[in-house]
């Protein structure tokens, strides 16, 4: 019998056979695996994990079925609060969020919750289980700006609630982040994604991609023109940062957001694809969130030796633990307490190298944690032929620039209250990263949960 | 899917279509462009919207082939369809924006230079509509390759054309012609619009600056989504970084950073100079051209 203190461990790929392809680096559990995980569950009364959740998933009522065996049954349940659990499963920080709070984690390691999830979830989509389906329709109809997990989530709802749903995505794919950002080798595209997009669809959502709101058409368009009588803005946070630095136009510095897009979305790693990616031989990827780790996990699958430069120390990284250790353990090297000055350009426009200088933690700042300050006199040159930004994002002004009465705040986020997703603007809901800059799949997806309750109390006191 | 209406060769390597987009007609304006995809694992290829019919819902483009996807893109017939069609994307040309009475008080100049009649002929066809005469310099390397001539003939004031071997119309570059009109032959312009390959649109600015002469042009750096997401298509205009796809892609010449645009467009050559080879012959590249060693 294994250590009751201890997860059930989880099967991977092989860090170094990992490391050369774009496969699942985590395997799940098996049936056996995951029911043997659920027996350390101790059902508690007051259960604080799900407290943890943002969308409040009956945690120890699945993980009972799981014990038990009744894996479609277990399904169920998560389907009441989630219509994402098989990507929630594998992309939740789940050791702040459900796992931070579970009483195992007080002597020994938390409950494998997100695992336990994921399980249930696969277990659905190999089986063909779908979520309850919706009632008849109730004749109203409302539109999702963005295919994301906020407006996906916020979709799937008001078609169970019997809403007539469009969904707009200005992409040539359904996903979102899901799709453009998170790499293959941490979410899979077709067996995970595609799927789980699917269970909206036979919910009754229709998708039209291909349009981009506030330039194929507005959001006042949609209301007076295409008899819309609610919209939810569920647009993300996508647009990249660059850190004003010399050199930073250079060939061979890209944002994150393009490096993954061209391999994720494009499917630039495939040589059957047509859209080029310039993989390098020498990458620094500059940050230390997500996407920083993403970024730099995709590089090393494309050939390349990988650094990333992160100004603040290991303690601070703000990505998932689990991604931190994958990445350490494939071979990417962090060059912690530095940060770039200046990049190097040759003659033909092309990175040659870096600048960076050494730093040290000061006081802490605005967000608690201590602010890191140049070390005097500490500068180095790096040789790297690509590097790649991964400094945040922000809100993309198309939408808000475009909608009359729609209030943004200085970060162009969109104001909106967190109960119900209401905007400044009547009928106009909005959640997910649009308003509250990047975040994460699962704070989207309470958001769309929102707006749907939003949206549904809105048109039931019309 | 988006079905192809018309497929018509006006010249070498020069083809035109018509695209039924309804949503893109509706609302697109001169100086938006759109992105096209062929299939499943093909590029998002920008280009820009050369005429639109809002009735029938159709957008017409009309794009050079310059590497692989654009000389797939030749192949495909009427009735083909492309997979996605997005748009418009981009902002309109400034003067869409501007007081009726103050645009006609303008002389205008548009300048285009091979495929950059495309981008050129509906902006010139909305100022005729609106009751604008401006003045075209058409120009092209030879004869065969001038493109749109009676379309723009129909809609411009003063129609100039070029060619570099004096094989049509006057002879040299675009450059010599504008020279000619403002320094020889009198004219005055309050605005230059200068569209066509990017070196071009260098030494229009070099000239017109001289000339102090203002001008736009349409900056066509490589792109990816077109909505802002990646900043592949990022310039340096004056001392500000742009996004072509949201901020333009027209912008003034004379703040516009060539030499770096025109070395990010070569960012990709020699990826793309492989796949064309893949292309062209097929899985007997590998290994073939001394550039690349091969994929092994
Ligand atoms: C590389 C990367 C890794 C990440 N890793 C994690 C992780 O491990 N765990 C985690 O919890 N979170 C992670 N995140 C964050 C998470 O993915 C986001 O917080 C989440 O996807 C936000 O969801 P959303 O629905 O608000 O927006 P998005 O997922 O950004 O979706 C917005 C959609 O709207 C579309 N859109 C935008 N504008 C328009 C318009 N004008 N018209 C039509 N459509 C439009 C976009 O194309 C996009 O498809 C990661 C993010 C990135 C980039
Ligand atoms: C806003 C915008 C509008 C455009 N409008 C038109 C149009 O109306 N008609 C048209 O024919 N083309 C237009 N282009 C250019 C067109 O998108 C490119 O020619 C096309 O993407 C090339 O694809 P490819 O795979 O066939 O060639 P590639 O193999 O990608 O390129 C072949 C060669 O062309 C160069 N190249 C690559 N991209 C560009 C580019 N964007 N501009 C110039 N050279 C490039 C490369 O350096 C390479 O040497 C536009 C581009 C933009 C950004
Ligand atoms: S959705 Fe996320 S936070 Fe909630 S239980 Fe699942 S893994 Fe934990
Ligand atoms: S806190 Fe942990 S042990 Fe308790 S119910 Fe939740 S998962 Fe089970
Ligand atoms: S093409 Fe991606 S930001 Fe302009």
């Amino acid at each position: 019998m294994a250590d009751v203190l201890k997860k059930v461990p989880v099967r991977e790929q092989e860090p170094k056979v990992r490391a050369a392809n774009f496969e699942e680096v985590c395997l799940g559990y098996n049936q056996e695996e995951a029911m043997e995980e659920a027996s350390r569950c101790i059902n508690c009364k007051n259960a604080k994990c799900i407290s943890g959740c943002p969308v409040a998933i009956d945690i120890p009522g699945f993980i009972k079925e799981v014990k038990e065996g009744n894996i479609e049954e277990a399904y169920k349940v998560i389907g009441k609060s989630s219509a994402l659990p098989a990507i929630c499963g594998r992309v939740c920080p789940q050791e702040s969020q459900c796992e931070g709070k579970c009483i195992r984690g007080i002597k020994g390691e938390p409950v494998s919750i997100g695992k336990l999830e994921r399980f249930v979830a696969d277990y659905a989509l190999e089986h063909d289980i779908n979520p309850e389906g919706p009632e008849t329709t109730n004749g109203h109809k409302v539109a999702v700006i963005g295919s994301g997990p906020s407006g996906l989530t916020c979709a799937g709802d008001l078609a169970k609630m019997g809403y007539e749903v469009t969904v707009f995505e200005a992409l040539h794919e359904l996903g979102g982040v899901l799709v453009y950002g998170i790499p293959e080798f941490r979410l899979p595209k077709q067996k995970v994604v595609a799927k789980e997009i699917e269970k909206v669809k036979e919910l009754g959502v229709k998708f039209e991609t291909n349009v981009v709101i506030g330039k194929s058409t507005t959001i006042d368009q949609l209301i007076e023109e295409e008899g819309f009588e609610a919209v939810f803005i569920g647009s993300g946070a996508g647009l990249p940062m660059f850190m004003g630095i010399p050199g930073e136009n250079a060939n061979g510095v890209f944002s994150a957001n393009e490096y993954l897009t061209r391999s994720n979305l494009m499917k630039a790693f495939d040589d059957s694809y047509d859209t080029p990616i310039a993989g390098g031989k020498k990458v620094a990827v500059v940050g230390g969130g997500n996407v920083a780790m993403d970024a730099a996990r995709t590089a090393l699958r494309l050939g390349a030796e990988v650094h990333i430069v992160y100004r603040r120390s290991e303690a601070e990284l703000p990505a998932r633990v689990e991604e931190v250790h994958h990445a350490k353990e494939e071979g990417v090297i962090f060059d912690l307490l530095t940060n770039p000055k200046e990049i190097f350009v040759d003659d033909s426009g092309n990175v040659k190298g870096m600048k960076v200088i050494k730093m040290e933690l000061g006081e802490p700042d605005a967000s608690g944690r201590r602010r890191p300050v140049e070390v005097p006199g500490s500068e180095y040159e790096i040789e790297v032929d690509t590097v790649i930004m991964s400094l945040g994002t922000s809100p993309n002004p198309l939408i808000s620039s475009t909608t009359k009465g729609l209030e943004t705040n200085r970060w162009k986020c969109i104001v909106a209250d967190e109960e119900f997703g209401k905007t400044s603007k009547e009928g106009v809901y909005a959640g997910g990263d649009a308003v509250t800059g990047a975040a994460t799949v699962i704070l989207a997806m309470g958001a769309g949960k929102a707006g749907a309750r939003g949206i549904d109390a809105y048109l039931k006191n019309r | 899917m988006y079905k192809i209406l018309k497929a018509e060769k006006l010249a070498d390597k020069i083809i035109l279509m018509d695209v039924l987009a309804p949503r893109v007609a509706k609302h697109c304006q001169p100086g938006q462009f759109v992105i096209v995809k062929m299939d499943d694992k093909g590029e998002r290829i920008p280009l820009t919207i050369c005429d639109y019919d809002r009735e029938a819902g159709t957008i017409t483009i009309v794009f050079q082939e310059v590497g692989a996807s654009t000389t797939k893109m030749a192949d495909l017939k009427e009735g083909d369809a492309f997979r996605d069609f997005v748009g418009p994307l981009g902002c309109a040309s400034e003067f869409v924006n501007e007081a009726p009475e103050e645009l006609k008080k303008k002389k205008m100049l548009f300048v285009a230079g091979g495929v950059g009649a495309a981008p050129v002929y509906p902006q010139v066809k909305w100022l005729h509509e609106h009751g604008i005469e401006a003045d075209v310099v058409l120009g092209a390397k030879t004869k065969d390759m001038v493109i749109l001539e009676q379309e723009l003939e129909a809609v411009s004031g003063n129609l100039y054309v070029t060619t570099d071997d004096g094989s049509y119309g006057r002879s040299g570059m675009v450059t010599a012609v504008i020279e000619d009109l403002v320094q020889k032959e009198g004219k005055n312009y309050d605005v230059c619009v200068a569209i066509g390959p990017m070196i071009m649109m260098k030494f229009v600015c070099l000239l017109t600056k001289k000339l102090g002469l203002p001008t736009i042009v349409s900056m066509n750096p490589i792109m990816v989504d077109g909505t802002g997401m990646c900043g592949a298509c990022r310039l340096q205009v004056g001392d500000q970084i742009k996004f072509a796809c949201v901020d333009g892609p027209e912008f003034d010449g004379h703040l516009v950073d060539f030499d770096q645009a025109m070395k990010r467009s070569q960012m990709y050559k020699t990826e793309e100079g492989r796949a064309m080879l893949k292309l062209t012959e097929g899985d007997t590249h590998h290994g073939g051209c001394g550039n690349c060693g091969g994929d092994n």
